[in-house]
C-alpha cells in the first residue's frame, strides 16, 4: 500500500466517523420529526431557533456531561467495554459501503463477507452489557438480542446470496457495477421474483437485526423498560445509541448497494462517469446512495411508528419457518435458473 | 413444577410452542429467578409490583404487591362531612372521577330518601358517559402502548384531550370535577356546552373506525392479544371480576341494565360481550374490544340525553340539597353502579350524625387485580403485560 492510499483510506476513515455522527444526530432528528408528524404533534420546536433543529446537538451535548454512572454490582471492565464493541461491529461495516465508483473505505475482494462478519459484532456487545449490568431486565434483554440476531442471520445471509449468484462477486463494488443503466437493470428489477422476494426478506430481517420495531423486543420498552442497557447512562447510553442509528444506515446501504443499483440514478444520464469528473461523479453517486439509503431509513422509521411489537416466540415463527424456507426454495430456483439459463 | 401451572398448562394459556417445547424438554429445566416488576416499571400502569417467578422467558407464579398509592380512603372518610367526601371519591379511579361521585352521591341520595329533578339525572348520565369515555379511552390507548403501539396512543389521548376541555367548561377541572352533590350538582351547565358536546358527538362517531384499523385488527395486535390469557367465564365469576372484564368473557352483566339507576332503563343501548372473534372467548382481545365497542354505546347515550338536555327547561339544579348534614336518617345501605371499571359499590353506614360511621368502598379495580395470580402462570413476559393492560386496572382503586 503506498503512502497515498494509506492516507486516502485514513481520511476516509476519519470522514466516516464525521459521517456517522453527523448522520446519529440528523437521523434521530428526523426520528422525532417523523413520530411527531405521525402522531399529530409537531416535535421538537424550540432548541436553535428554525424547528428545534438542534435539540439533537443539545442533548447529545447533555448526554457526554451527565454522570457516568457504573452499577456497584457490575462487572466493571466488561460494563465498561460494552458499548465500544457495539459501536465498533456498526462503525467498522461502514468501510465496504460504496458511496460512489470512487468513494469506497476499502473494497476488497470479500466486501458483502466481511459486512455481515463485522455486524455480527454487535450481539457480542449486546451480551457482554446485558450480563456485565447485573441486571435482570437487561440480562433478559440480552438473551432475548442473541436469540434474535442469531437467528435472524441465517434468513439475512441466505438474501444475500441472491445478488451475489447474479454478479458472481463478493466485491461491493462488482456487486453495484452490474447494476448500472438505469433502473430496470437493478437487481431488484431485473431478476424480479428471486430478487424481489430476497430484498422482501432481507429488509424484514435487517428490522430484526438491528432491533427496530416491530422486532424490537430485546429492548421492548413497555416489557424490559430499556433491554440490555437499562443500566446505561450518559455516554455510554449515547454509544448505544449511535450504534442503533448507524445500524440502521448500513443496513439500508446494503439493500441499496445490492438491490436499488448502489450509487447509480435511476436514469443513466443523471450520473456523472468518473472520465468526466472524479469529484463529480463522487459527489453524486453519494447524493444517490444516501438518498435511497435514507429514504428506506424513514421507511424504518414509519414502521416503527405504526406498528405493535411481536412475541419472542411469533419472532423465532416468522425467522425460522417463514423466512428460512422461503429463503431456500429462493435460492435453490435462482440457482437452478442461474444454471440452466445463463 | 408446580401444580397452577400444570392446571393453567392443560388450559392452554401457554403459547402452544412453549408449552410443546417443554413437555419435550421436562428435564432442562435450571434454578427459577424472581423478577420485581414494578412499582416503577412503565406497563404496571402505575404502581403495581408485581413479584414474577420465571422460568427462561415463561412465567411460573406471579404475585401482585398493593398498597404504594395507599391512601387511607375509607378511614379519612369517617371523618369528613357528607359532601367533603366526594373530593376523596373522585380521587378513587382518577380516570373516571365523575362515575366515583356518582356512585357515591346515588348511595347517599338512596339513604337520606332525596329524589332529584330528571334535568339533573340527565346531566349526570351525560357526564357519566362522558367520563366513561374518556376512561376507555386512556384504557385502549395505554394497552397498545403496552403491546408495543405507540402512535395509537397519542392519537387516542388527543380525542381524549375535547372531553377533559369539556368537563374542564364544566365543572372548572380536568380530571377531578367534585361536580355531582349530594341532591343535585354543582351548578347547571354553561350557555352554549351542550352544542360543543354535539360537535364531539360528530367529531368522535369516526375515530373509533380509525382506531379499529390502525389497532385492534392490526395482524400483529391480534396475534398478541388472541388467544392470550383467557378468563373464562366461570372463573371470572367465582373471583368477582365484574366490568368490562366480566363482559369480555361472555358475560351480558352490566349494572346499568341489570338494576338501572339515574334512570339508565330509559336509554337505548347494547351491552357489547367478548365474542372471541381472534381465539378464544375471555382473552386479552376480547376484553380491549369490549372497551372499543362501549364507547361506540356511550356516544349512543351521550347523544339521547343531550338531545333530552336541550327539550328540558332549565330549573334549579340544586333544589334538591338538604340545607343540612348534621342531622341525617339512620341506616345502612350498599349500592352499586357501573364504573367504566366494573361494579362499583359503597357500603355506607350512617349513625345520623354528620359524618359516616363507614364506608366501605368496593372497587372493581380491586378484584380485577385477584384474578392476575390465577392467570400468570404459563404466559410469557411479554403476555404479562399484555394481560395486566387488558384488565385496565388503576392503582387509585385498588389502594384507595
Amino acid at each position: 500500500m503506498t503512502g497515498i492510499d494509506l492516507l486516502l483510506s485514513v481520511a476516509f476513515a476519519v470522514g466516516v466517523i464525521g459521517f456517522v455522527s453527523v448522520f446519529a444526530l440528523v437521523a434521530i432528528y428526523l426520528e422525532r420529526k417523523v413520530s411527531a408528524h405521525m402522531q399529530d404533534r409537531l416535535g421538537p420546536m424550540e432548541t436553535g431557533g428554525w424547528h428545534g433543529w438542534s435539540q439533537t446537538v443539545a442533548d447529545t451535548l447533555k448526554l457526554l456531561l451527565k454522570e457516568d454512572i457504573i452499577p456497584t454490582a457490575a462487572d466493571k471492565p466488561l460494563f465498561k467495554l460494552a458499548p465500544f464493541i457495539v459501536f465498533t461491529g456498526s462503525f467498522a461495516a461502514w468501510a465496504v459501503i460504496p458511496f460512489a465508483a470512487n468513494l469506497i473505505g476499502a473494497d476488497i475482494n470479500i466486501g458483502v463477507f466481511y459486512l455481515v462478519a463485522v455486524s455480527s459484532l454487535g450481539v457480542i456487545g449486546i451480551l457482554m452489557a446485558g450480563w456485565a449490568s447485573n441486571n435482570k431486565w437487561a440480562l433478559y434483554g440480552a438473551m432475548r438480542a442473541a436469540a434474535q440476531m442469531v437467528s435472524y442471520e441465517i434468513p439475512i445471509g441466505l438474501s444475500l446470496l441472491v445478488p451475489i449468484l447474479l454478479a458472481e462477486s463478493l466485491s461491493m463494488k462488482e456487486l453495484v457495477e452490474v447494476q448500472a443503466g438505469g433502473f430496470w437493470h437493478w437487481t431488484i428489477f431485473s431478476h424480479l421474483p428471486f430478487a424481489l422476494i430476497a430484498f422482501v426478506i432481507y429488509f424484514w430481517a435487517s428490522l430484526a437485526e438491528t432491533n427496530r420495531t416491530p422486532f424490537d423486543i430485546p429492548e421492548a420498552e413497555s416489557e424490559l423498560v430499556a433491554g440490555y442497557h437499562v443500566e446505561y447512562s450518559g455516554m455510554r447510553f449515547a454509544m448505544f445509541f449511535l450504534a442503533e442509528y448507524a445500524n440502521m444506515f448500513v443496513v439500508s446501504a446494503v439493500v441499496t448497494a445490492l438491490f436499488l443499483g448502489g450509487w447509480y440514478a435511476p436514469i443513466p444520464w443523471l450520473d456523472i462517469p468518473v472520465e468526466t469528473s472524479v469529484v463529480g461523479s463522487a459527489a453524486i453517486g453519494a447524493f444517490w446512495f444516501s438518498s435511497k439509503a435514507m429514504l428506506l431509513v424513514v421507511v424504518q422509521m414509519w414502521l416503527r411508528w405504526t406498528l405493535p411489537r411481536l412475541r419472542v416466540d411469533q419472532l423465532m415463527h416468522i425467522c425460522w419457518k417463514v423466512f428460512m424456507p422461503f429463503s431456500f426454495v429462493n435460492i435453490l430456483l435462482l440457482s437452478l435458473w442461474v444454471a440452466l439459463c445463463q | 413444577m408446580s401444580d397452577s401451572l400444570e392446571l393453567n398448562l392443560s388450559t392452554g394459556h401457554a403459547p402452544d410452542l412453549v408449552r410443546s417445547a417443554l413437555a419435550d424438554v421436562e428435564d432442562i429445566h435450571g434454578e427459577r429467578m424472581s423478577l420485581q416488576m414494578g412499582p416503577q416499571h412503565p406497563a404496571t400502569h402505575g404502581v403495581l409490583r408485581l413479584e414474577l417467578e420465571t422460568d427462561g422467558e415463561m412465567v411460573v407464579k406471579a404475585t401482585p404487591h398493593i398498597g404504594y398509592l395507599h391512601r387511607c380512603f375509607e378511614k379519612i372518610a369517617e371523618n369528613m362531612t357528607w359532601p367533603q367526601i366526594i373530593p376523596y371519591v373522585d380521587r378513587l379511579d382518577y380516570c373516571a372521577s365523575m362515575n366515583n361521585a356518582l356512585g357515591f352521591v346515588l348511595g347517599c341520595e338512596k339513604l337520606f330518601g332525596i329524589e332529584v329533578s330528571e334535568r339533573v339525572q340527565t346531566i349526570r348520565v351525560l357526564v357519566a358517559e362522558m367520563n366513561r369515555v374518556a376512561s376507555h379511552l386512556v384504557a385502549v390507548g395505554t394497552y397498545g402502548l403496552d403491546i408495543g403501539a405507540w402512535t395509537p396512543f397519542l392519537f387516542l389521548f388527543q380525542e381524549r384531550e375535547h372531553l377533559l376541555d369539556l368537563f374542564d367548561e364544566l365543572s372548572g377541572g380536568r380530571l377531578l370535577y367534585n361536580y355531582i352533590w349530594i341532591g343535585g350538582l354543582a351548578h347547571d351547565v354553561p350557555d352554549g356546552w351542550l352544542p360543543k358536546v354535539r360537535d364531539f358527538l360528530k367529531y368522535m362517531e369516526p375515530k373509533i373506525g380509525e382506531l379499529n384499523t390502525l389497532l385492534s385488527f392490526n395482524k400483529i395486535f391480534t396475534e398478541r392479544t388472541g388467544k392470550v390469557a383467557v378468563l373464562p367465564a366461570d372463573l371470572a365469576i367465582q373471583y368477582g371480576v365484574t366490568g368490562p372484564n366480566l363482559r369480555g368473557s361472555g358475560v351480558k352483566w352490566d349494572i346499568r341494565k341489570a338494576e338501572p339507576y339515574s334512570g339508565y332503563e330509559t336509554y337505548d343501548f347494547e351491552i357489547p360481550v367478548g365474542t372471541g372473534e381472534f381465539g378464544i372467548v375471555g382473552d386479552c382481545f376480547d376484553r380491549y374490544m369490549v372497551r372499543v365497542r362501549e364507547m361506540e354505546q356511550s356516544l349512543l347515550i351521550m347523544k339521547q340525553a343531550v338531545e333530552r338536555l336541550e327539550k328540558l327547561e332549565r330549573d334549579d339544579v340544586q333544589a334538591a340539597i338538604p340545607k343540612s348534614f348534621s342531622k341525617v336518617p339512620v341506616g345502612e345501605i350498599y349500592f352499586r353502579t357501573e364504573t367504566p371499571k366494573g361494579e362499583l359499590g359503597f357500603y355506607i353506614v350512617s349513625d345520623g350524625k354528620g359524618k359516616p360511621n363507614r364506608l366501605k368502598c368496593r372497587a372493581p379495580s380491586f378484584t380485577a387485580l385477584s384474578v392476575l395470580s390465577r392467570l400468570a402462570p404459563g404466559l410469557l413476559i411479554a403476555d404479562i403485560v399484555a394481560l395486566v393492560g387488558s384488565i385496565d386496572i388503576v392503582l387509585g382503586e385498588v389502594d384507595r
